[in-house]
């Protein structure tokens, strides 16, 4: 069982399942900060699925793609403080 | 070699993510579920990352692997920071069995931290009992 297999077959299905249960409390939470910070959590194991995504198809190409993300979720999820705390006012 | 490394760094990483993605579900609180989330998914990604940056053994990868990790441990405290401050603001309960709340009384209307001279914080440890 080489590296690729190991990872295909054990590393992905359990990030996979670990999205799976962030998504339940992204549907459940019971307010909208809830869903943000579930939405943070997400991106950021979207991050390690693709990193893990990129030694499986050996193409080194997809980091930048996790670096983009890595800023956009930081991006999201400033933007929804502002936001939740401007209704408040 | 080098597989055995990539081996336990991407296990330990996908435990911790695992761990963090089961304390976002159960955690009770919304405060919980955010140190959860800065925490324990940050040390996931970093561990799964230098897997990555040890597998393609290349001073470009591992730059750029150093940048996303630089990046995450620089923006995940104050996203969560951000965020928790907002919805203490939007007046999020904690979970019922929390004991102390730190901040109680300590914010003025305009969202901004109380000073000694204009007001009286109240620093005593009754002030901040919850339910009192």
């Amino acid at each position: 069982m080489n590296v690729h297999d190991y990872l295909y077959y054990v590393i992905l299905p359990v990030l996979i399942l670990s999205v799976l249960l962030i998504f339940i409390r992204f549907l459940k939470g019971p307010s909208l900060s809830d869903r943000v910070v579930s939405l943070d959590l997400l991106i950021t194991t979207g991050i390690g699925i693709i990193a893990v995504y990129s030694i499986i198809t050996d193409q080194p190409t997809f980091l930048d793609i996790a670096l983009i993300l890595a800023l956009i979720a930081f991006l999201g999820t400033v933007a929804f403080a502002f936001f939740i705390e401007k209704i408040k006012k | 070699m080098t597989d055995a490394i990539i081996i336990i760094f991407s296990s330990l990483g996908a435990l911790f993510i695992l761990l963090a993605a089961v304390g976002v579900l159960r955690m009770p609180d919304l405060y919980l579920r955010i140190s959860v989330t800065t925490k324990a998914a940050t040390l996931g990604i970093g561990l799964v990352l230098i897997g990555c940056a040890v597998y393609f053994n290349d001073l470009s990868i591992t730059t750029r692997v150093s940048a996303i990790i630089i990046f995450l441990l620089l923006t995940a405290p104050v996203g969560a920071h951000m965020i928790g401050r907002a919805s203490y603001f939007t007046g999020i309960k904690l979970w019922n069995k929390s004991f102390y709340d730190d901040l109680k009384g300590k914010y003025r209307e305009d969202h901004c931290l109380k000073s000694f001279e204009e007001g009286e914080p109240d620093d005593s440890i009754e002030g901040s009992v919850r339910n009192k």
